[in-house]
């Protein structure tokens, strides 16, 4: 029996359509949804591996109780509702000893698909949901809502119609999404240019028109001098600044020592690359595109770095615009009517998140900061967390031992919720396995954009194990906490039905293309009906949302410190490849095969210096840590960074092929998480010196 | 040689696996054999630009198999219709002598089965009408299967346009 169905992708955040066929229930083919265009039929290396991941054996399998002490693997195999019955009782204890808002939960962020553990969360009383974003977009994502009133994931970039983009480190080629790859190498092979700055030449630098390297941690002073030009040399959009933009005046005074030549000394970048770059940028506009990217948790200035970037989009006019920046539009702006929310069957907690204790002086939106959270964990400060639920997502991959067994001491409770036997899970009270996205059904998500699209994903065939989807899960856990009420959800039918009533759309229409759209064609404002979210209406330099959170509107350019590297000391930097998914697909046997453990990139000049050959297996160490890796040794690093690919050195041993490969970056982070950025509070991961000698 | 050829737009491929990954799902192959490849060449320099180049490299499916001559036991095979190169699984013994044979080192060894396997550019798929595995889910469409002929049409040009400035 052959069938065909669409459905989301879930090997990354990305969550590309895909088509799934099943021959007699085994699935033995997945490409991209050929009816979605910049998808049709592509896939990435992880996509195509989805198969290899659902027939492994080395994944989680069973819901599991600990029985050892924590960290020692020691689980028993449990029923579903023997785990949810032991989850239900032990936050009935943490909240009757500490108060409902003792329990949080954190997830990668709410995502497409990821309504149904804030629902759950809610149920139980607690406003404490936190998401990964803190490592990862938040401060882009807070820069767009202080600037525009928008958010992040409502700003889409039109690659394929642009005449110039500016990446900042975004490896958008390695760091990879399908249809965002295609278009990018489709503007390339249209003439348009890519400027790239990196400290090191990364498969995306291999494409640029024009690559700059840039000493680490000093993007903002580089933005800093490109915004002085544009002003001093007039090579802004006049109309778009004069009608949408705040605060020019103040700008203009902040940016006036930041010159060219200033700049060259800090960033390493000659002064005329700056003028140049800025001259070019003012020809091709508004079709521009300077790119904040999504990974901005890596220096202390990098909120602010995210508002320079996006202002220098602002000040070319490339906002609202073909080949620029796109906003997204609500289902209401299109005429049309958008799901219903799960959330709002259910009444808003009465106490506040740890944030409100906080006093003020940063900025925060609607999931809390994970270093705020690690924080009361460790400390019990400003109120006690005891109970932790992490659903998809791997913090401990990624954080030193020492910050593992400090967050373990704090912890109660800690339940791990994931289809990966992720070393949260090793260490966790409960593992809830769920299924793969091949083997569930997902509740319906909507894709923003300039034509929001809802967006299916179904589960091609049963689960292989004994393991639920995640809106099961939910449903589950609230049942047996006595919410049931709030989540009366016995199928997910009853979710999509309730998801989809009043808006005139039918499940069965999902089946011709995976996706509904709300509209014909994409909602563009011409620049009469522009308008932004703020409360000017307009761009505000001099944002609203800052002085009512006592936050700096400008943020002066401090000079990062410099590693000392005749002694072996350098900055530590890592990134993505793309054959992996941060820490999640190192032990795919298809991936693995292919990129089994990682090396450590190192300035050919330096190298020479520390007696280090390429090839060589050398040492580094911070001050509790130290592991082996293979030295590449090359010309295309900047000479005070080392670089890895991240994720590797999985410490799970029921993970075989992946076990002790490589080498994990996070375990490097000593004193990582005391830090939090200007302004925003994020992670700041790019500021951590290790120390390299030839082993 | 086979009538078709798979065609790599260099300025297309990002050198992200996933043809080899494609590859290996569509086959249900093991850890072990490839039967395409990315080969990555070394990080250079050229025009001050930093440029690195992703070989794929598949079966070349020559007019005259090093591999076929070698095979004692006619396993391997060239399809008449249109010359696409297979191992017939019930005749291969795993002597490997077409891996000692191809000068590319394409027959790659499946331990499970200790038998060949190689790129056939998945005749099952051209033989309904389909593309093979690697060049159909292409992440940047970089890959085109189309005839041999046609394929130096589009290296020439391509190299006309490469080169254009400097003809002046």
């Amino acid at each position: 029996m052959n069938r065909s169905l669409y459905s989301v992708c879930g090997m990354c955040s990305v969550r590309c359509p895909i088509r799934v066929e099943v021959t007699d229930e085994r699935i033995n083919w997945i490409e991209g949804n050929p009816n979605v265009p910049g998808i049709e039929h592509s896939l990435c290396a992880r996509g195509s591996s989805g198969i290899s991941l659902l027939y492994d054996f080395e994944r989680l399998q069973y819901p599991m109780i600990r029985i050892g002490p924590r960290g020692s693997g020691q689980f028993k195999r449990a029923s579903w509702e023997e785990a949810f019955k032991y989850v239900a009782e032990a936050i009935g204890n943490i909240q009757s000893q500490y108060g409902k808002k003792s329990i949080a939960l954190v997830d990668r962020g709410a995502g497409l698909f990821g309504e149904i553990q804030r629902v759950f969360l809610r149920s139980i009383g607690s406003p404490n949901y936190f998401s990964h974003d803190d490592f990862c977009r938040k401060n882009v994502d807070l820069a767009y809502q202080t600037l525009l009133g928008y958010g992040r994931p409502e700003v889409g970039y039109d690659f394929s119609n642009t005449k110039h983009m500016v990446f900042y480190g975004r490896n958008a080629l390695e760091s990879l999404g399908v249809r965002e790859a295609n278009n990018i190498i489709k503007a390339l092979s249209n003439g348009a240019r890519l400027t790239y700055l990196d400290v090191r030449v990364s498969k995306t630098a291999t494409k640029a028109t024009k690559f700059l390297q840039i000493r680490p941690g000093t993007d903002y002073a580089f933005n800093l001098a490109l915004i002085h030009v544009i002003l001093r040399e007039n090579l802004f959009d006049r109309e778009f600044v004069e009608r949408f933009i705040t605060g020019l005046p103040e700008l203009e005074n902040f940016i006036k020592p930041y010159t060219p030549d200033w700049a060259e000394k800090e960033t390493g970048i000659p002064s005329y690359e700056i003028v140049e770059l800025a001259k070019q940028l003012s020809a091709d506009k508004p079709k521009v595109i300077l790119y904040p990217g999504w990974f901005a948790a890596r220096t202390m200035n990098y909120f602010y770095n995210a508002r320079s970037i996006i202002i220098l989009n602002a000040l070319l006019g490339s906002i609202e615009q073909k080949g620029g920046l796109i906003l997204a539009k609500t289902p209401k702006e299109v005429g049309a009517k958008g799901l219903n929310s799960l959330l709002e069957r259910v009444p808003a907690p009465q106490e506040k998140r740890i944030e409100a204790e906080e006093g003020k002086g940063f900025l925060y939106d609607g999931a809390g900061h994970i270093l705020h959270l690690f924080r009361a964990i460790k400390t019990g400060q400003p109120y006690p967390i005891k109970g932790l639920f992490v659903m998809r997502y791997d913090p401990f991959a990624g954080i030193t031992h020492k910050d593992i067994q400090e967050l373990l001491n704090g912890l109660d409770l800690l339940v791990a919720i994931d289809t990966n036997y992720s070393s949260t899970a090793w260490y966790a009270d409960v593992v809830l396995p769920e299924s793969t996205y091949l083997e569930r059904d997902d509740m319906i998500g909507m894709q923003r954009g300039a034509k929001p699209t809802l967006i299916m994903r179904r589960k091609a065939i049963n689960p292989l194990y004994d393991t639920k989807g995640k809106w099961e899960i939910f449903t589950g856990l609230a049942k047996a906490c006595g919410f049931g009420d709030y989540m009366p959800y016995e199928s997910i039918e009853d979710i999509w039905n309730y998801q989809l009533e009043g808006t005139g759309i039918k499940i069965e229409e999902f089946e011709k293309t995976g996706q509904v759209a709300l509209c014909k064609d994409p909602l563009m404002y011409s620049r009469d009906d522009l308008r932004f979210k703020t409360k000017s209406q307009k761009i505000e330099i001099l944002s609203e949302k800052m002085v009512e959170r006592e936050v700096p509107y400008f943020l002066e350019f401090q000079s990062p410190p410099k590693p000392d590297i005749e002694k072996g000391e350098f900055k530590l930097v890592f990134g993505r490849i793309a054959v992996h998914t941060h820490v999640q697909t190192h032990n795919n046997k298809y991936l693995n095969e292919i990129i089994p453990e990682n090396d450590l990139w190192i300035n050919d000049q330096v190298a020479k210096q520390l007696g280090i050959k390429d090839g060589d297996i050398i040492e580094i160490s911070s001050d509790d840590y130290s592991a082996k890796i293979r030295a590449k040794v090359t010309p295309f690093i900047h000479p005070e960074t080392v670089f890895m690919y991240r994720g590797f050195e999985n410490e799970v041993p029921f993970k075989t092929r992946s076990v002790g490969k490589g080498v994990n970056e996070g375990r490097f982070l000593k004193g990582a998480f005391e830090k939090m950025a200007y302004g925003s509070h994020t992670g700041v991961l790019f500021e951590n010196f290790i120390k390299v000698r030839k082993a | 040689m086979s009538i078709y050829y798979i065609y790599q737009d260099h300025n297309r491929c990002i050198g992200c696996y996933a043809c080899e990954i494609h590859c290996k799902t569509k086959n249900e192959l093991p850890v072990g054999p490839r039967l395409c490849r990315i080969i990555e060449t070394e990080i250079k320099l050229i025009g001050g630009l930093p440029r690195q180049r992703f070989v794929f490299m598949p079966c070349f499916h020559c007019e005259d198999p090093w591999c076929v001559k070698a095979c004692p036991t006619g396993a391997m095979q060239k399809r008449s219709k249109d010359g696409i190169v297979f191992v017939e699984h019930s005749l291969c013994v795993g002597c490997k002598s077409c891996i000692t044979a191809c000068p590319w080192g394409v027959p790659q060894w499946n331990p499970e089965i200790g038998k060949i396997v190689k790129c056939d550019y998945c005749k099952d798929r051209i033989d309904r009408g389909l593309e093979p595995a690697c060049v159909t889910k292409c992440t940047t469409k970089a890959l085109r299967f189309i005839s041999a002929s046609e394929a130096s049409r589009l290296k020439r040009e391509s190299f006309v346009k490469e080169t254009y400035a400097s003809l002046y």
